[in-house]
């Protein structure tokens, strides 16, 4: 029987397994170092938070793999002999396979800046990173200030985290506003408040130059490039951005550059290997992607979409419109389509942009300037349907449709305040009288 | 219920209360401490004062303690610290709450005299003779135990009520339904049936009734004291019973058909009202496990067969034989009763076999049981149950209606969640949640591919339902058991769930390929 071997249990490597074991009987195995089950790592932030317990974050129940006959491996691959189709682990086991789906996620990046594997100073990304937290910074006796380095979507997350124990925490970040290499200027001004607003030290357009040794091997405190402040700290939080984990496929016959090189078939340069999730690396980028996604949802179809090609239904890799959410504190967001920041935002591309007055709720529309096509929607504050906003870029609607319909694509809760026409408002005030 | 209050008092860590909040929490312990002396029979001159200003601190101690909790931080869920604190994560402190919750119901139901309730004539004393003025004002009488009881239950919707409110205050969804509960147990529960009482007099005598209480939740409602009761009072009489009947096969399956059963479980309900308030610090404690979803279904639905099965002993036990007396006789009750079964069960059957799918087998047991019984009782009348109908009514009574509802049912709050009773015990709830299955428009809709599998609603969801195996595969979330209280919709850090009504059409819609990926793999695979 054919064996398939995935290296990792996150999301990508999962959906793969869950999907081919529906259409087939192959036997499968699932490789990891990193837990005995599959955890949704975007719930790490709950557990240190106390919403929820590790094995909350457990979609699955345990007796779930046994039922579905699909075998777990506790183990870390060293490397990868693609002539013999062996892995080979750091306890120097073996395990042979048929077809391989390396699904290895990312590392959390270190650009090399002194102190940065000092006691205390980390990433966020794997179990043991939590822990790690949990050990250096369990409450503001001894974490009596953090400093996280890196402004995008776990960074936020770890400042909320720390702040839930009352641990202050200095927040350093490149940009001159807060992820605002993602999102335009209102939306991102919008957040910069929030955080602020959340007694959390926010310092823009700054960079960390090196982080201090206390003299047995733990962190000190951080210094500032700009300014030469040193702050003192017990935890510094490395957030700045992730990287492919696979280092330990560089001595293998398998391609990489930055992550794990696909086709659109989700295979590398050698047959029967496929990568998934956030390791993969598209040859060519589709459309107006990365070649690198290191999201939930993008792991998640690409493991959908591996699983045909492994069970005899080629197909390429063809997402559909682009997605996305996160939450900022309090403030939810999601995004349907594209909308550009102003650093790279095409040409053709302009916003309408609409804020409420109590400073938590806004939306950017991104249409076209030249024909008025409907191009992606920021949302925040205010839940939107994805179902239609998708079919509505689907159907190619220009903005105004979009303006008009709002209230179809709204996903609040029952009750809640409605926002279509002072948002109707706003726009005609901006573009139509205009 | 007089424990209640000490819940909200150790919610937080002591050394995480402000100066405030510790204030506050002195403030209702001095309140309940009152409550605590007059148990052990401290005479107070003016019991009308003394028990209002017990009350009064109780409330304001609680009052405080929430507005100095949730109004000095941001709008947002608050759910801190939730796992970490021992009243709510089954520390010493939640097994202490439960065990002295428990032992307050079973003195509650079995040993009354020790709170003071004086019997046969004699005079109330020590607690429950605190509660003799506030009575008086109300109904005219003295108080009972069920009196006291019933005023600390109300107290602690109240207070916990406002509680909630603040700690939702950005979602009116759970602001609205926490008021309804309110109101409803307020005058409903409350003060209706006291307003009632006064109407009594020695020609006209209406049972207490509290109107929102449906049968089978009122599993006594058809007894025939209050039946005769209800007779004699003439039109008003008939009236209500008239009403009791209309609740629940008429206004119920409307309602529920209109909104699904969270009109009731979360909106009005009195034991819901508890759960959603002073319950909500224990809802993430219920057992997710698909062991509890079975065990949960063959519980619930045996009790549903119970009740159906006990009423219709009860009431076939006074009907008469002779039809020239009056046309319901014994035979003619049980045909009716069999007859509305058959209908309802062949109708399921030939309409909705495919959502009943395994439920099927399910419904057909409880059926045949009771059919099968029914026609026991019509070979062998009462002689069938080798005990009387009374008999079998006050077991029902005692086993299902005090020690499955209040004793474990609340007292093992902080131990189980709070909704205990009406996931595993409650037969309105089994049969809400048939026609909220069948016949609703109401499910939960999951926000196309936007899941990340966190895990947050299957927490908080105190039914135990593991909303989060639906969302990730993007399938609406239809189950019997959702009272619709919203919590998970509010957790979601992603807003992937929307409770709404909306048509019957494509509600239940397993996905195997979620939106987002590419159309052309969708359709093949998700039409399958
Ligand atoms: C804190 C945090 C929050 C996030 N929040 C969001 C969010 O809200 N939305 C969103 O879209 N994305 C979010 N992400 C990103 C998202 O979690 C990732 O994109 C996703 O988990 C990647 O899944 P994956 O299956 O590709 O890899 P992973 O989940 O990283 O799984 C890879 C597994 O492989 C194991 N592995 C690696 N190398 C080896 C080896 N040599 N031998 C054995 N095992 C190995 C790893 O230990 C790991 O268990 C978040 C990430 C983090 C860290
Ligand atoms: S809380 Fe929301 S994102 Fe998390 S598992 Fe549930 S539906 Fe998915
Ligand atoms: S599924 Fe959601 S709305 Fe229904 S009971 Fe559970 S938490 Fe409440």
């Amino acid at each position: 029987m054919e064996h398939i071997v995935i290296i990792g249990n996150g999301i990508s490597g999962v959906t793969a397994a869950r999907h081919i074991r529906k259409q087939s009987d192959k036997k499968i195995t699932i490789v990891s170092d990193e837990t005995d089950y599959f955890f949704s790592r975007t719930a790490l932030m709950y557990i240190y938070m106390g919403h929820m317990k590790f094995e909350h974050t457990q979609p699955y129940e345990n007796h779930f793999w046994e039922k579905n006959r699909i075998d777990l491996k506790r183990g870390r691959v060293k490397t990868v002999e693609t002539t013999s189709k062996t892995l080979i682990f750091e306890n120097n086991e073996s395990l042979t396979y048929d077809t391989l789906i390396i699904a290895t996620g990312s590392k959390p990046n270190k650009f090399g800046w002194p102190g940065q594997d000092l006691k205390g100073a980390q990433g966020l990304y794997s179990k043991q990173d939590l822990d790690t937290l949990e050990e250096m910074a369990p409450n503001n006796k001894s974490c009596q200030r953090a400093v996280i380095v890196g402004g995008g979507l776990i960074g936020i997350e770890l400042a909320e985290m720390l702040n839930s124990r009352g641990i202050p925490v200095t927040f350093l970040v490149r940009e001159n506003s807060f992820w605002n290499g993602v999102l335009p200027q209102g939306d991102s001004e919008m957040i910069n408040r929030h955080i602020k607003s959340h007694h959390i030290d926010l310092r823009l357009a700054t960079n960390l130059k090196s982080i201090q040794d206390d003299g047995n091997g733990r962190v000190k405190s951080v210094i500032i490039e700009e300014t030469g402040e040193e702050i003192p700290c017990n935890v510094v939080g490395l957030t700045a951005g992730v990287t492919p984990n696979i280092d330990f496929l560089k001595s293998s016959a398998i391609e990489t550059d930055k992550g794990v090189l696909v086709n659109r078939q989700l295979e590398t340069n050698i047959k029967g290997i496929y990568a998934i999730g956030d390791c993969a690396q598209q040859r060519e980028a589709i459309g107006q992607r990365r070649s690198i996604e290191a999201v939930w949802y993008t792991g998640r179809m690409m493991g959908e979409v591996v699983a045909q090609t492994i069970c005899g239904n080629p197909r390429t890799y063809n997402p559909g419109h682009w997605f996305n959410s996160a939450k900022f504190l309090d403030i939810e967001y999601q995004t349907y389509g594209w909308v550009f920041s102003e650093k790279n935002k095409p040409v053709y591309e302009a916003h309408f942009h609409w804020k409420h007055d109590d400073d938590t709720k806004c939306i950017t529309v991104a249409f076209h300037k030249e024909n008025q096509q409907f191009l992606g929607i920021n949302t925040f504050g205010i839940r939107m349907r994805h179902e239609v906003f998708d079919r509505w870029l689907t159907e190619k609607r220009d903005i105004d449709f979009v303006i008009q319909h709002l209230s179809e694509a709204n996903f609040d809760p029952e009750f809640y305040k409605r926002f279509e026409k002072d948002i109707l408002k706003t726009y005609q005030n901006q573009f139509q009288n205009a | 219920m007089s424990t209640q209050s000490h819940q909200n008092l150790s919610l937080a860590d002591s050394k995480q209360l402000s100066t405030q909040q510790k204030v506050a929490s002195g403030i209702g312990i001095l309140g309940l401490f009152i409550l605590v002396l007059a148990l052990f029979n401290v005479n107070f001159p003016n019991r009308g004062l003394v028990l209002a200003s017990a009350l009064g601190l109780i409330a304001t101690g609680a009052i405080w303690f929430a507005n100095n909790a949730y109004l000095s931080k941001s709008k947002g869920i608050k759910n801190d610290g939730v796992w970490f604190k021992s009243i709510s994560s089954r520390g010493l402190t939640g097994w202490i709450t439960g065990i002295a919750l428990t032992s307050f119901y079973i003195v509650l139901y079995f040993k009354p005299v020790w709170l003071g309730m004086g019997i046969d004539g004699a005079k109330n004393t020590g607690l429950i003779a605190l509660f003799d003025p506030l009575s008086k004002l109300l109904s005219g009488n003295p108080a009972s135990q069920w009196f006291v009881y019933g005023t600390l239950y109300t107290l602690a919707i109240l207070i916990f009520g406002y509680k909630f409110i603040l700690k939702y205050r950005h979602n009116k969804y759970e602001q609205l339904r926490t008021a309804s509960v309110m109101f409803f147990q307020l005058a409903f529960a409350f003060l209706i049936p006291e307003f009632m009482a006064r109407l009594n007099s020695d020609s006209f005598s209406l049972p207490y009734y509290d109107l929102k209480n449906i049968w089978p939740l009122n599993y006594y409602n058809f007894e025939q004291y209050r039946v005769d009761d209800f007779i004699s009072a003439g039109d008003v009489g008939l009236g209500l019973l008239i009403f009791g009947l209309v609740s629940i096969f008429v206004i119920t399956p409307i309602l529920t058909y209109k909104y699904g059963k969270r009109w009731y479980c979360s909106w009005v309900c009195g034991c819901g009202g508890l759960a959603e308030t002073a319950g909500d610090a224990f809802r993430h404690l219920s057992d997710k496990s698909t062991f509890a979803w079975k065990v949960e279904r063959w519980v619930v639905h045996s009790v549903l067969v119970f009740v159906v099965l006990m009423t219709t002993a009860v009431v076939y036990s006074y009907l008469g034989d002779d039809s020239s007396q009056y046309w319901l006789t014994k035979n003619v009750f049980l045909y009716s009763v069999a007859g509305l079964l058959t209908i309802v069960f062949a109708g399921v059957l030939f309409f909705k076999r495919q959502e009943l799918a395994k439920d099927a087998k399910l419904g057909a047991i409880g059926y045949f049981v009771i059919i099968i019984t029914l026609i026991a009782m019509h070979q062998f009348g009462m002689r069938l149950f080798y005990f009387e109908a009374e008999t079998l009514r006050s077991s029902y009574g005692f086993l299902i209606g005090s020690i499955f509802s209040g004793v474990i049912g609340t007292g093992f709050y902080p131990i189980f969640g709070n909704r205990v009773w009406c996931r595993f015990g409650c037969p309105m709830a089994a049969i809400l949640g048939f026609q909220q299955r069948l016949f609703s428009k109401f499910r939960i809709t999951t926000n196309g591919g936007q899941c990340i599998s966190c895990g947050n609603c299957s927490t908080y969801c105190e039914m135990g339902i593991d909303v989060r195996a639906y969302a990730q595969k993007g399938e609406n979330i239809v189950r019997s058991s959702c009272v619709g209280c919203g919590v998970c919709s509010a957790v979601c850090p992603r807003g992937v769930l929307k409770l709404e009504n909306d048509s019957m059409n494509g509600r239940i819609n397993s996905q195997s390929v979620l939106l987002g990926n590419d159309v052309d793999l969708m359709d093949l695979l998700n039409q399958k």
